[in-house]
C-alpha cells in the first residue's frame, strides 16, 4: 500500500451501539449538554492527537444537524447546485419502490422496499467525505448490505457489485442533461460490498431517509468519497468484471473505481489533504480511509493505491 | 476627460450593478442566506461577480461595434475595475478565510492545481491593468498603455479556463458540469471575433447600411483621435 502516513489511533469503527443511539432531538440536546469528549466513543477522532486535527479545528466529530444534512446535497439528478436539491426533491415519489437484485446470483429477486426492512436495522454514525473536500458526520439508519447479498447467494464467479439509480427524466430533471452518462451507476468489489461497514441507508436521524439524501435507499460507504454512495437505488447486480461508474466514465483521470479517501493521492482539482467540516471555519486534515483504516485497510493489502485511486 | 457626461444614468447604472453583488452578500449574510457552507458560497459568488464584470468590460467594444452607440465606451474602465475588485476579494477570501493564510498549503495548491494557477494568473494579469487605469498612466504611457492593456484578453481566456476547470467534469471530453463555462467561453469567443478588424469593419458597414448612421462620434467624450489610423485597434481597454 502506498501511503506515506498512516494516522494513528483511529477507533476501529464508527458503529454505535443501539443503546447509545438517540433520537434526533436527543442528539441536539446531547450536543449541547454532554462534553465533546464523551461523543468520541461514538464518533471517533482523538482530539489530542495533533496528527489528526486540521488547522484551527480542535473539535471532535459531532453529527451535523438534520438541516445541514438535508440542505447541502450533491444529487445531480436534481441539480448541480447543492442547495437547490432539497426544494427540487420535495415531490420525489419514493413509494412504491422496488429493487431488482440479480446478475451472478443463485437466487435473483426483486425486493419491494418494505421487504428490505426485515434485515437487521442498525444505526451508524459515519463521516462522509466528499471528493470536493468538504465533510459531514451523519447518523444513518439502515442495514448492512452483506445481509441482502447473502440472501441472494452470489455465485463463485461474482466479483463486483453494480448499483444503478432510478432513471426517470420526469422526476430527475438533471437526467435530461447530455453531459452525463445517465443513469448513475456505481460499483464495489464484492469483498467491499460484503464489508460490515457497507450500509444500505434507509433512514437519517431515525426518520425515513429524506428525498435529498437519496430516498428511499442509498449506499453509505464511509471510507470512500461520497460519490460512491449512490442514491435512489433500483438495481443491484453482481458481475464478474469491474463495472463502469458514472464519474469514472466522465473523468477517469479524476475519479477512480476505488475512490478511497486518501490524503496522499492527489486529485487534479481539489487537494485531498484537507477538508472543511460543514459547520466549521478552519480545515481539518483528511484521514486515510476517512479514518476507517483499521477496519478496511486490509481490503487493499498489496495494492498500489496511487494507481488504484 | 468626462467633462461632458452625456449619459450620467449609464454611469449610475454601472455603479449600481457594480455594488450589487456586495450588497447581496451583505443582505444574505444578515438573513442567513449563505448556505451551510458560507465560506465556499462567498468565495464562489465573488468569483462569479469578477467573471461577469470582466466579460462585461470585454463586451464594451464589440457592443459599440454592433450598436454604434459610443457612449458605452467610457464605462469600460469602471467595469474593469469592478472585475478587479471582485477578483481581489475572491482571492482574499480564498487565501485568508478558506485557507487561513496557510501559505505552504496555498503554495502547493498553486503548483499542483491548474485551476488555482489559472485563477492566480488572472488576478496577476489584472493587477497592472488596475494600477495603470488612471488617466495619468494612460497619458504618460501612450502606446505602451494600449499594449499593456491587451493583457485583458489573456485574462479573459484564463478566467474561463479557471472557471471550467473548477467545475466537476471534463471540459475537453464535454462531460460533467461544464455547460456554464462553455457558454461563457462561447460568449467570450464571439466577443473576440467581433474584434477581428475585418469582422469589425464588416459589421460596421452592415449596420450603417441598415440604419443609415455612422458611428456617432460626438458622444464619446474622450479619446480625441477617434479610431483613425487603427480603426480596428481592439485594445482600448481600461482597467481590464
Amino acid at each position: 500500500m502506498k501511503t506515506k502516513r498512516q494516522p494513528a489511533g483511529i477507533p476501529s469503527s464508527e458503529i454505535t451501539p443501539k443503546s447509545l443511539y438517540l433520537s434526533r432531538r436527543d442528539w441536539l440536546k446531547m450536543a449541547g449538554i454532554v462534553s465533546a469528549s464523551s461523543l468520541l466513543a461514538a464518533c471517533g477522532v482523538n482530539p489530542n492527537d495533533p496528527d489528526e486535527i486540521g488547522t484551527g479545528t480542535p473539535a471532535p466529530d459531532v453529527p451535523n444537524t438534520f438541516d445541514e444534512i438535508t440542505h447541502y446535497n450533491n444529487y445531480y439528478e436534481f441539480s448541480t447546485d447543492k442547495q437547490a436539491v432539497s426544494t427540487l426533491a420535495e415531490n420525489f415519489k419514493s413509494t412504491p419502490w422496488a429493487v431488482e437484485v440479480g446478475g451472478l446470483v443463485h437466487k435473483p429477486r426483486t425486493y419491494a422496499f418494505e421487504d428490505l426492512l426485515k434485515f437487521e436495522q442498525v444505526e451508524r454514525i459515519y463521516r462522509l467525505r466528499c471528493v470536493e473536500a468538504w465533510s459531514m458526520v451523519i447518523p444513518w439508519n439502515g442495514f448492512e448490505l452483506n445481509q441482502l447479498l447473502a440472501e441472494v447467494e452470489p455465485m463463485s464467479s461474482a466479483r463486483y457489485v453494480t448499483f444503478t439509480t432510478l432513471m426517470d427524466t420526469e422526476q430527475f430533471p438533471g437526467q435530461k442533461s447530455p453531459f452525463y452518462p445517465w443513469p448513475y451507476t456505481e460499483g464495489l468489489r464484492l469483498d467491499e460490498a460484503m464489508h460490515r461497514l457497507t450500509l444500505i441507508a434507509t433512514g437519517l436521524y431515525g426518520e425515513v431517509l429524506p428525498n435529498p439524501n437519496g430516498a428511499p435507499l442509498r449506499l453509505a460507504v464511509p471510507w470512500k468519497y461520497g460519490f460512491k454512495s449512490i442514491k435512489a437505488i433500483v438495481k443491484i447486480e453482481l458481475t464478474e468484471v469491474q463495472p463502469p461508474t458514472l464519474w469514472s466514465t466522465i473523468a477517469p483521470n479524476e475519479y477512480g473505481f476505488y475512490a478511497n479517501v486518501n490524503p496522499e493521492v492527489d486529485h487534479p482539482r481539489w487537494s485531498q489533504r484537507t477538508e472543511r467540516r460543514i459547520g466549521e471555519t478552519g480545515r481539518r486534515d483528511t484521514l486515510m480511509f476517512n479514518g476507517y483504516g483499521d477496519e478496511v485497510a486490509g481490503l487493499y493489502a498489496g495494492m498500489d493505491l496511487g494507481i488504484n485511486y | 476627460m468626462m467633462k461632458k457626461k452625456t449619459f450620467p444614468w449609464l454611469r449610475i447604472l454601472v455603479h449600481l450593478f457594480g455594488v450589487l453583488p456586495l450588497a447581496r452578500l451583505g443582505i444574505d449574510a444578515l438573513a442567513g442566506g449563505l448556505s451551510i457552507n458560507p465560506i465556499q458560497e462567498i468565495e464562489q459568488r465573488l468569483g462569479r461577480a469578477a467573471l461577469y464584470f470582466l466579460i462585461a468590460s470585454l463586451a464594451v467594444t464589440p457592443l459599440t461595434t454592433l450598436s454604434g452607440w459610443r457612449a458605452l465606451a467610457p464605462r469600460r474602465r469602471a467595469l474593469g475595475l469592478y472585475a478587479f475588485l471582485y477578483a481581489s476579494l475572491h482571492f482574499t477570501v480564498f487565501a485568508a478565510i478558506d485557507y487561513g493564510f496557510d501559505l505552504v498549503e496555498i503554495g502547493r495548491l498553486v503548483v499542483e492545481k491548474p485551476f488555482i494557477l489559472l485563477g492566480l494568473s488572472t488576478g496577476l494579469l489584472l493587477l497592472p491593468l488596475a494600477i495603470t487605469s488612471f488617466d495619468l498612466f494612460m497619458r504618460k504611457m501612450g502606446k505602451r498603455w494600449k499594449k499593456l492593456h491587451r493583457l485583458v484578453y489573456l485574462a479573459g481566456v484564463a478566467v474561463i479556463f479557471h472557471y471550467a476547470l473548477a467545475k466537476k467534469g471534463d471540459l475537453f471530453a464535454l462531460q460533467g458540469d461544464i455547460l456554464k463555462p462553455i457558454l461563457w467561453g462561447v460568449l467570450l469567443l464571439c466577443l473576440f471575433i467581433l474584434r477581428i478588424p475585418a469582422v469589425r469593419r464588416g459589421v460596421s458597414a452592415w449596420r450603417q447600411k441598415l440604419t443609415g448612421f455612422p458611428v456617432s462620434r460626438k458622444q464619446t467624450g474622450r479619446e480625441s483621435p477617434p479610431e483613425a489610423g487603427r480603426a480596428e485597434d481592439p485594445a482600448r481597454q481600461d482597467g481590464g
